[in-house]
């Protein structure tokens, strides 16, 4: 062996892991500034755009003032409706893959497209409730935003779904099948107790996904200037008012923007941050 | 070491219908050439996973309302024997087995036999303890609720009747509602018994109860055990031959897949006839 | 202690009825979760149907020129889909040169070099990055990022970069803030989160083991990382990318704000452009004419074709993956 003493090469391979390991700290500051950069800029003009009057007045024309009950409220059925569509599909989907389908080329096959349809364009989602449901019936309604909706929820539940059964141990179903239980028994008496804690963060976060969900929306439920909660009509929804709001050149809607921006973003990060820390807790604590 | 009485025991236990009508597989010439007082006839049993055999020919008679174990090195098919008399393996596609397994007067192993009724005829406890997640009392319940349906007094005092067998009652009475997974593991393990015997099965399968226990509660466990050989037929499967020794009166030595030697717990602990049994009871093994 | 008798069985028809009814009930439950994973298949097949008929039209009057074409003019009805296509590509593009060393960078960090405390936040910080909707990603590139690039980056740019020969062309232009740079730009902070994500996951599945041998030969923390680390998990790499690449294909809110809707092919990055995401978002409500609207339903049909190569590229990459750690395990 040779001495311990630093040699040319050496000192240049340490210059380079220097120089790598700084980068590489410099592209995590980076990420970070950014995030802070996104965030503080939507604090900054979200609260200055937030009062009461966004939680208790119509979205107005330009140059009056006004609210975002409206959008609000028809954000929220279109996502009560969609998850209440997609969720109980994707469960059930779900347990086929992690139950019944180990070896199927079904299973294969949903599994595949699943993955797909997790990361499509959600445009694309929307261009197809389009051509399903607003082309026949030629206008835009609340029932195709909440459909297509369920269509970018579905993916999410079925993969936190599938995930989650797999960690129940195999030997919890053999225990209640030794009962005597019937297969779909043990799937619904005892899997999916154990793994309640996962799906239900699953749908959370299936609800955070389509919250801020703009496009889909855009050729489906439309947006509505009024009080509607008619789902065979045109339905306000906060997304696309933000979308109309910020594009417009007049300064009180772009204050309305951020300030549904600041709602919708807060939202969908507390569910993000919250269903996290339910997984984590349960997961730790049994 | 041999509790002869246990023959002489009046039957307790009231007529099982369902053990009379949905196994309707029955053949007049049942059980043939098995010796008196059997209660599962093993009848040239092969078994595979996949293309693996991990069972050949195995015959035996296991006694009823005694204490049969079933010993040898890991991996000699003794877990998988024990996993055919409830015909766990159908829960897996790729594990198959032929043979016959006569219980009284029925091939179990017949596909006419419905595998749940068997399942809540022939009980099973498992290596690690595997407490539902629900409360002690919706663990007894569980199974019970399977089969019968019983009012709040009559299941309540199932409960309690089951507790007290497994010798648990007196830790748990005043805390039913607790969650099941929050007991320690020996206790865990005992209320899988509870849970097991809550459903009144003929036979008690036991694999490996008391692997992951510490030794006071294997010595709990081991008291249970020869308090329910008067009512139970039982078949335990163990690596630890002082518990084969200590607990059963029949004892069957298996290796790589073979019955190798079955006969009195005293005759194969003593005066083996076959040399690798001898071996192997005395730790000189491979 | 009750009795040592075991408690007699009531009910014993309701049993037997029971007993034979489970085996149904089994059957209707398999059936039951089969049909709705059958209905994943259905999605699919149903999605790309109804835009293969809505854009039959449109491909039927334009042929394969379609594609090759840059017309866009509602008033004549001239349609072609290159300009969408080209700004897809070279958004998409720019955000990948530059989102994957970025990615891998914050990677190596959080797996190699950050206190384990840190772990934990910074993966959740690059998580809220992915939480985000993309809509505000679109406000915030509207009103503060472009006027950003447009007072500070581009008019440098044209200093720096444009005076060079060959590439300078791409940095030529006036500094108007949006165009296909800013959209680029934003795009890459869209796709760290899920390339860093996935780079991460297949970091720390590298035995420890191997690294350790490395370490123990003298080699750096740099050179473990790209001589053993990025190796071994190449597969999972490059899945990671093309999950990300398929993610920027697709975005459509923060494109559609700064992208500039301008149907011209230009060489330079500072100039508007579009893409089909962008374009579908701007202009499918307003479209009258069905020429224009299956126009517009054949450029979804081509943005889902790629998007669909690419993401099935990733999965197929990922699963092998998978079933080689499987193998090995």
């Amino acid at each position: 062996m040779p001495a311990m003493r630093s040699t040319a090469v050496y000192r240049r391979r340490r210059l380079v892991n220097v120089v790598t390991l700084s980068a590489s700290a410099l592209t995590m500051a980076f990420a970070l500034a950014f995030l802070a950069w996104v965030l503080g800029t939507l604090f900054a003009y979200g609260f200055g755009g937030l009062s009461t009057r966004v939680f208790t007045e119509m979205t107005p024309p330009p140059g009056s003032s006004g609210g975002l009950l409206n959008a609000i409220a028809g954000s929220a059925a279109l996502v009560a409706i969609g998850i209440a569509i997609g969720a109980p599909v994707g469960v059930l989907a779900g347990t086929y893959l992690a139950e019944f389908g180990a070896r199927s080329w079904l299973a294969w096959a949903a599994r595949f497209i699943n993955d797909v349809l997790l990361s499509a364009p959600s445009i694309i989602i929307g261009l197809f409730v389009y051509t399903l449901l607003v082309v026949p019936v030629k206008h835009f309604s609340g029932w195709a935003g909440a459909v297509s909706l369920a269509i970018i929820a579905l993916p999410v539940v079925v993969r936190t779904t599938e995930d989650m059964l797999r960690l129940v141990p195999a030997s919890l179903r053999e225990a209640a099948a030794a009962l005597g239980a019937p297969r779909w028994k043990v799937v619904v008496l005892v899997a999916y107790r154990a793994a309640r804690a996962g799906i239900i963060t699953g749908v959370m976060l299936a609800v955070a996904r389509v919250s801020g969900e703009t496009a889909p929306l855009l050729f489906t439920a439309l947006n509505n200037q009024f009080w509607s909660m008619e789902l065979s009509r045109p339905v306000a929804n906060l997304p696309v008012t933000i979308f109309q709001y910020a594009m417009s050149p007049y300064e009180d809607w772009h204050a309305l923007a951020w300030a549904g921006a600041l709602l919708i973003t807060l939202g969908v990060l507390a569910l993000n941050i919250s269903a996290r820390s339910l997984f984590h807790q349960r997961r730790g604590g049994e | 070491m041999s509790e002869a009485h246990g023959f002489a025991m009046p039957e307790i236990t009231t007529e099982r219908p369902w053990t009379t009508v949905a196994m309707r597989a029955a053949r007049p010439d049942a059980a043939r050439a098995a010796a008196p007082g059997t209660k599962l006839a093993v009848r040239e049993v092969d078994f595979y996973y996949g293309r693996f055999q991990a069972l050949h020919k195995v015959t035996l008679d296991v006694p009823e309302k005694q204490v049969t174990a079933f010993i040898g090195p890991s991996g000699c098919g003794k877990s998988t024997l024990l996993r055919v008399f409830n015909r766990m393996y159908e829960l897996y596609p790729e594990q198959r087995v032929s043979g016959e397994v006569w219980l009284d007067s029925r091939n179990i192993l017949d596909r006419r036999v419905d595998v749940n009724l068997l399942r809540a005829t022939v009980g099973m406890v498992f290596q690690k303890p595997t407490p539902f997640p629900m409360s002690i009392y919706d663990n007894i319940a569980f199974g019970v609720k399977l089969y019968e349906r019983l009012s709040r007094a009559d299941m309540d005092a199932r409960v309690e009747w089951a507790l007290r067998k497994a010798a648990l009652w007196d830790e748990v009475k005043d805390v039913l509602s607790r969650s099941g997974t929050r007991l320690s593991g020996g206790q865990q393990q005992r209320l899988c018994i509870a849970r097991a015997i809550a459903v009144k099965p003929e036979v008690l399968l036991l694999d490996e109860p008391t692997s992951a226990l510490d030794p006071i509660s294997t010595a709990h466990i081991e008291r249970l055990v020869s308090e329910l050989k008067r009512d139970y037929t039982i078949v335990i499967v163990t690596h630890n031959m002082q518990q084969a020794a200590r607990l059963s009166d029949w004892t069957a030595f298996m290796y790589l897949g073979e019955l190798v030697e079955f006969d009195t717990t005293e005759r194969i602990f003593t005066n083996p006839s076959v040399k690798q049994t001898e071996d192997y009871v005395t730790g000189r093994f491979g | 202690m009750i009795s040592t008798e075991q408690p007699t069985i009531p009910g014993h028809a309701a049993t037997i009825r029971r007993g034979s009814l489970q085996g149904l009930a089994d059957a209707a439950f398999l059936r039951t979760t089969q049909g709705f994973a059958f209905l994943l298949l259905v999605t699919l097949l149903a999605i790309i149907a109804s835009l293969v008929v809505g854009a039959w039209p449109a491909l039927r009057r334009f042929g394969l020129g379609f594609v090759a074409s840059t017309a866009w003019n509602p008033v004549t009805e001239e349609f072609g889909a290159l300009v969408a296509i080209y700004g897809t590509l070279v958004t998409s593009a720019i955000a990948m040169v530059i989102g994957i060393p970025v990615s891998f960078g914050i990677a190596l960090f959080i797996t190699e070099l950050c206190p384990r405390w840190l772990r934990r936040p910074l993966g959740i910080a690059v998580e809220l990055l992915a939480g985000i909707p993309s809509i505000i990603y679109g406000m915030w590139g509207l009103f503060v990022f472009a006027p950003f690039m447009a007072d500070h980056v581009q008019p440098r740019l044209n200093d720096t970069l444009g005076e060079l020969p060959l590439v300078g062309a791409l940095f030529q232009g006036p500094p108007m803030g949006i165009g296909m740079l800013t959209a680029g730009l934003i795009l890459w902070i869209m796709v760290i989160p899920f390339i860093s994500a996935v780079m991460r996951d297949v970091f720390e599945v590298v035995p420890p083991m191997l690294k350790e041998s490395a370490y123990g030969v003298g080699a750096t923390t740099w050179e473990v990382v790209s001589r053993v680390v990025l190796p071994y998990t190449r597969i999972g790499v490059i899945g990671g990318i093309m999950l990300g690449l398929g993610r920027a294909l697709g975005e459509t809110m923060a494109v559609t704000f700064v992208i500039g809707n301008a149907y011209q092919l230009s060489a330079s990055l500072l100039m508007p452009g579009n893409t089909i995401s962008a374009a579908l978002a701007n202009e499918f409500t307003e479209a009258v004419g069905d020429l224009y609207l299956s126009a517009l339903i054949a450029l979804g049909l081509i943005l889902f074709l790629i998007t669909f190569v690419v993401l099935a590229g990733a999965r197929l990459l990922l699963a092998r993956l998978a079933r080689l750690e499987g193998k090995a395990a």
